[in-house]
């Protein structure tokens, strides 16, 4: 192996980055496997609710003061505030050549965002007035 | 004569593609063709090449947009009609025509600690490694790898990100973390973690279907997500 | 050299695109999703008046499209889940079949019950 070779397999011993990239990887699948079983339930209730008539009155007949619903809707928001900005992220860096601290920056700004944002949504049809 | 249409990659990056055209024949490989060039028609013309039978891993190009090994490709399973392009592999430095520049490609086995560490000496006995063992299978899988780059020039995460150390490499590590021999797992397990390593893998699976030897870096690359994730989750990363 | 579609041009390349696409469209999708969802504060007119918006072919066309990729986005992420996380058998093809079945039957099942 060239010297320069040799720097080269120092230079790239994990750091704190590997580590923490493993750990990013780690909660992408685990927030995959529950996104998994709500988008499950979602698609389900999404398809059941369509053909039985979409309307204001039928929506918020199954989400206002349904705990277990906003208790689903909580979990479910937090996985895509999870997964969503990790894949996003990866997407920046490998098809725009992103790869500087301010997308880190960026992707932790939408996963906040998405998450109270989601969070408001689900408090929205569970609070609604008539 | 039947003739083919041989499109070769000539020069360094700034190069262009050139046409030769070379008998074609029954019975005939892609490396055979470029042979041909470089003896009957143009002698300048580098390609790399050394035991012409699939063991030694020399003379993958790209073959019509596919890395391949040139020595058990036939002609008659790639030519489109009668035309053929021939270029270096992807994802790797040109040295001039079809020779890539092949040291990043094995300096990355060394960065994945692809070296065999042993854990015993020349005094102990010789280690007994049950046949039927999952490790041991998984090591079966993967082993027979000749280091030809075709895995390694046919993934995107490679082209995406410089650092990744590629199918290869990974394999290779993969094969000496289920080896129960070897010393190094804890350090080979860090070396192939994050985003140089093995969780960049998008399991595109153009190394497992472009493999010439039949091998599935991807598996390999599965594995050690696992094993890292499951290091990184004992805290022992 | 760069490699070109040549090269990606196999089912599992494929397969990596729409999974990347429809996380990205999904993740633009978000955001309007959840303002909708947050104008129930203002009672149930306010979601009907939305609704009915929603009644334009275009618009449900869009809506049968993004169902199509949230399912698609599901069943290719069962699958890459299965090839990292299973022990490794030689299914990749039946994989994929079945999770471009499953997003067009859950496409279908939709546009149906409309």
């Amino acid at each position: 192996m060239s010297g320069a070779a040799q720097e080269r397999v120092v230079a790239s011993a994990p750091g704190a980055s590997a580590i923490a990239e493993t750990w990013l990887w780690i909660a992408q699948r685990a927030s995959a496997a529950l996104l998994a079983l709500c988008v499950l339930v979602h698609l389900v209730t999404i398809i059941y609710a369509v053909r039985h008539g979409l309307s204001g009155e039928a929506i918020l007949a199954r989400t206002r003061g349904n705990a277990a619903a906003l208790a689903f809707y909580a979990a479910y928001v937090l996985a895509i505030a999870v997964h969503a900005p990790i894949g996003l992220r990866t997407l920046c860096q490998e098809w725009l050549g992103w790869r500087s601290a301010s997308l880190n920056w960026l992707v932790a700004a939408i996963a906040v965002a998405l998450f109270a944002f989601g969070l408001r949504a689900g408090w929205a049809v569970f609070v609604a007035p008539a | 004569m039947n003739m083919l249409q041989v499109s070769v990659w000539r020069g360094a990056a700034a190069g262009e593609y050139r046409t030769y055209e070379v008998p074609r024949y029954e019975s005939q490989s892609v490396l055979d063709v470029v042979t041909y060039i470089q003896r009957s028609i143009d002698p300048t013309l580098s390609y790399r090449f050394a035991c012409r039978v699939g063991m030694c891993g020399a003379c993958a190009m790209t073959v019509n947009g596919v890395a391949r090994w040139t020595c058990r490709t036939h002609v008659a399973k790639v030519a489109e009609g009668n035309a053929i392009q021939i270029a270096p592999l992807a994802n790797l430095p040109l040295v001039k025509d079809l020779v890539a520049d092949m040291r990043e490609f094995f300096d990355k086995w060394a960065r994945a600690r692809g070296q065999f560490v042993p854990s015993a000496t020349r005094k102990d006995a010789f280690a007994r490694v049950a046949a039927d063992s999952r490790a041991r299978a998984a090591v079966e899988a993967g082993i027979e790898c000749i280091g030809c780059g075709v895995c390694y020039a046919s993934c995107d995460v490679v082209s995406w990100n410089a650092d990744y150390l590629g199918p290869a490499a990974l394999n290779r590590a993969w094969t000496l973390v289920n080896d129960e021999r070897d010393g190094a797992r804890a350090e080979r397990l860090r070396a192939v973690a994050g985003d140089a390593g093995c969780h960049a893998c998008h399991t595109h699976l153009a190394c497992s279907e472009r493999c010439p030897k039949k091998i599935e870096p991807t598996r390999s690359i599965a594995g050690l997500k696992r094993a890292v994730a499951m290091a990184a989750l004992r805290g022992e990363l | 050299m760069k490699n070109d579609l040549r090269a990606r041009n196999h089912p599992s390349w494929w397969a990596f695109l729409v999974h990347r696409l429809s996380g990205l469209a999904l993740s633009l999708f978000l955001p309007f999703h959840f303002w909708a969802l947050g104008q129930a504060f203002q009672g149930e007119a306010r979601l009907d008046t939305l609704l009915r918006w929603t009644e334009q072919p275009l618009v449900k066309f869009a809506e049968v499209l993004l169902i199509v990729l949230l399912a698609a986005h599901l069943s290719g992420g069962l699958r890459l889940l299965a090839l990292e996380f299973l022990p490794w058998r030689g299914w990749q093809k039946s994989l994929l079949a079945w999770a471009a079945g499953l997003a067009l039957a859950a496409g279908l099942a939709f546009a149906l019950a409309l």
